[in-house]
């Protein structure tokens, strides 16, 4: 099985392939309904947004607390397809990579081909799995959203399988 | 009468979502361990695997099946020869679901206005379901459930004249249309007649009873295994990436309607369905 580590650059992204399962070790921001929508509005009102999105990893996510021994319990990913309306905007800010489960919109799809991005999927319903993979957390911005927040993840063999690959060939279309 | 005082009740509500949020339904557990004997995809063979790992690791060490811990719905059934004593009965229960979510770690996910969205921060209220029985006992049941598949649930008011398999299609095409974003394997929950509302509750309801049950009313087994069957052939699979198992079990439940009305709700839930009993 493939292993990447972030930053995941083009030269990374380009090699992946619809439905490889890969293990990734780095850095990853969680973002989840509010904080997407947050995002488009500082992105159309042309502000700085709170995280450099140039080659950045989000992963829909919202975690249970952070417990004592500072890892989060459970944190698996949630429905992509809610922050597709969001995405084009983002991706054309320079994001490069998303984790999430399910489907997306052929809008989304288009924009990741063009931008030569790639959609993950996580095991949705694994967060105990998953948050082992999980070494440290930590709280980037907009805490007052709580698990909808933005944190920081390091991972270590974070579990991914490529959904929508850098050329837009998506495992949900060749079923 | 038999007095139970509320902090029994808070005390009871308290572990049950802590119970339903750390350990599998052992009926489901047992339904994934045979859908991965079963498959032969191997990339579903890995995810079965995974999901059978991260329930073992979820009872180990305590952690949240999912991060979505849910919107907490609760069921009581009280013996109309219970007196609750020692303060108010619907404030223990949402008391007990409070101490849950603060000492276990789980997430708060209840905003206090679906317009406004501020988040309680308590995860409460919970929606509190009761009915009055015989006897003096009082039975929860706790059903804390993820929106993922909640917001993929479905009601539809159909003709008294449809026929059964136009109601197993309207059952299959919600399964359809949730494809892979609700967690599949899924568990469905079928409500059948009553009135709009009857039909979301007798669904849901459905969902807390075990999915290895044999339905004792036989034209609603037949239903099931109908619809159970024709749900397996959608090829949508764990994570939507196809093979056998798209749907783990069902459970249909009814109630008598209107000559001019079938209302069928279909409630689609995920392969990590929580709920928990407890008889006081």
């Amino acid at each position: 099985m493939r292993k990447i580590t972030t930053p995941l650059t083009k030269a990374v992204r380009t090699k992946l392939k619809c439905g490889e399962h890969v293990l990734l070790t780095g850095t990853i921001y969680t973002a989840r309904d509010m904080v997407h929508k947050r995002l488009k509005e500082l992105v159309d009102r042309k502000k700085r947004l709170p995280l450099e999105l140039k080659n950045a990893v989000i992963y829909y996510c919202g975690p249970t607390p952070i417990r004592t021994g500072g890892d989060f319990g459970s944190c698996g990913p949630t429905t992509s397809s809610r922050m597709d309306s969001f995405t084009p905007a983002l991706l054309q800010k320079g994001l490069a990579v998303m984790i999430g489960k399910g489907s997306r919109s052929k809008d989304v799809r288009d924009m990741i081909k063009k931008r030569r991005a790639v959609y993950f999927l996580a095991v949705g319903g694994a967060g105990a799995y998953l948050a082992k993979k999980i070494i440290s957390a930590n709280t980037h911005a907009y805490a007052e959203l709580g698990a909808e927040a933005i944190y920081k993840l390091k991972v270590k063999n974070f579990p991914l399988i490529v959904g929508i690959d850098s050329r837009g060939k998506d495992i949900y279309e060749k079923r | 009468m038999r007095n139970i005082h509320v902090k029994k009740i808070k005390n009871a509500v308290r572990e049950l979502c802590l119970e339903a949020n750390f350990n599998l339904r052992k009926d489901i557990l047992a339904a994934l361990k045979k859908a991965l004997r079963q498959e032969k995809n191997k990339r579903s063979k890995r995810i079965l695997i995974m999901l059978v790992e991260n329930a073992v690791i979820a009872k180990k060490e305590r952690r949240a099946i999912c991060q979505d811990t849910g919107a907490v719905s609760v069921y009581i059934s009280m013996g109309q020869g219970v007196r609750v004593t020692g303060g108010d009965f619907e404030k223990a229960i949402q008391e007990g679901v409070r101490e849950a979510y603060r000492s276990g770690h789980l997430r708060k996910s209840i905003v206090a206005s679906p317009i406004k969205r501020k988040n309680t921060g308590t995860n409460t209220p919970a929606v509190i379901h009761t009915e009055i029985v015989k006897g003096e006992k009082i039975k929860i049941t706790v059903l804390p459930k993820g929106f993922g598949s909640e917001n993929k649930s479905s009601i539809k008011m159909m003709k008294p004249t449809d026929s059964e398999k136009e109601i197993i299609s309207f059952v299959t095409e919600t399964a359809k249309v949730a494809g892979a974003d609700a967690c599949p394997p899924y568990i469905i929950g079928v409500g059948l007649g009553g009135t709009f509302d009857k039909a979301a509750w007798l669904s849901k309801m459905a969902l807390t009873i075990r999915i290895d049950r044999k339905n004792p009313r036989p034209h609603l087994r037949k239903l099931e295994e109908k619809i159970l069957k024709k749900m397996n052939t959608l090829n949508i699979g764990p994570m939507g990436l196809g093979g056998k198992m798209t749907c783990l079990g069902i459970n249909a439940l009814e109630y008598p309607t209107h000559i001019a009305g079938l209302p069928v709700a279909v409630n689609i839930s995920c392969h990590a369905t929580r709920s928990a009993s407890k008889i006081l």
